[in-house]
């Protein structure tokens, strides 16, 4: 099961989660990106490429299937406006046992952060916005799964 | 050639796509982002930091050196900050 999904409307982590949970394996991992309560943000704005977006997204779920022995993956990417704790982004993935759903879900955020065509912009209280550079650290994690 | 913008480099823009008609001598990605600022004042601001560009060639992620070929789409945004 590999399911990507780009919603405009709020994400349900625990719902999305739902079908990974009955596939017959014994560990299922997950990761919640929530836009985050930072200084005077209010909320984020997701942009997107429609097309190219899911297509990247389904090479690397592809990608994460080749390299560990898994059941099932999700990713739900939500775009448009998102208020300040709320779920932006859920990855997960089913397998036989915990090191793999484990490292497989923490690859599938990894890569999408620095592969996938989104881009953010911060919205604060005062009417300003402002995109979001992009960080080195992410390049480095990223990197960090290419290189093993 | 349909030329696609996103984030930072759409709004710089103040348009989301424009259609444009290549001059020959124009082969890889590079030379069509030079050639492209030169058209207007938005195109040289948006454009003017080659190095804080990224790109995608009929959806595909590619580098500035990639060469265009048949391509029909080309896409020019900053750094993804997905996630």
């Amino acid at each position: 099961m590999k399911i990507i999904r780009i919603s405009t409307d709020p994400i349900n982590p625990v719902a999305e989660l739902a079908c990974l949970g009955d596939l017959g394996g014994g560990a299922l991992a997950s990761f919640t990106g929530i836009a985050r309560q930072d200084g005077d943000v209010v909320g984020i704005e997701l942009e997107h490429y429609a097309g190219m977006t899911e297509a990247c997204l389904g090479d690397i779920i592809e990608k994460a299937h080749a390299r560990w022995p898994l059941l099932g993956t999700i990713i739900v990417h939500r775009v448009g406006y998102i208020a300040v704790g709320e779920p932006v982004v859920v990855t997960g993935a089913a397998s036989l046992h915990r090191a793999a759903a484990l490292e497989a879900t923490a690859y599938l955020i990894d890569c999408l952060k620095t592969d996938a065509p989104f881009w953010k912009k911060e919205h604060y209280g005062d009417g300003r916005a402002m995109w979001v550079a992009a960080k080195a650290s992410d390049d480095v994690r990223a990197a960090q799964w290419k290189i093993r | 050639m349909r030329l696609v913008y996103f984030a930072s480099v759409r709004e710089a823009l103040g348009t989301a796509e424009e259609q444009r008609e290549l001059p020959p001598h124009i082969l890889t990605i590079h030379e069509l982002v030079l050639w492209l600022a030169d058209q207007s004042p938005d195109h040289a601001s948006a454009l003017a930091d080659m190095d804080r560009l990224r790109f995608a060639l009929d959806q595909q992620m590619v580098a500035a050196g990639a060469l265009i070929g048949n391509s029909t789409e080309l896409a020019i945004f900053p750094p993804v900050t997905g996630g």
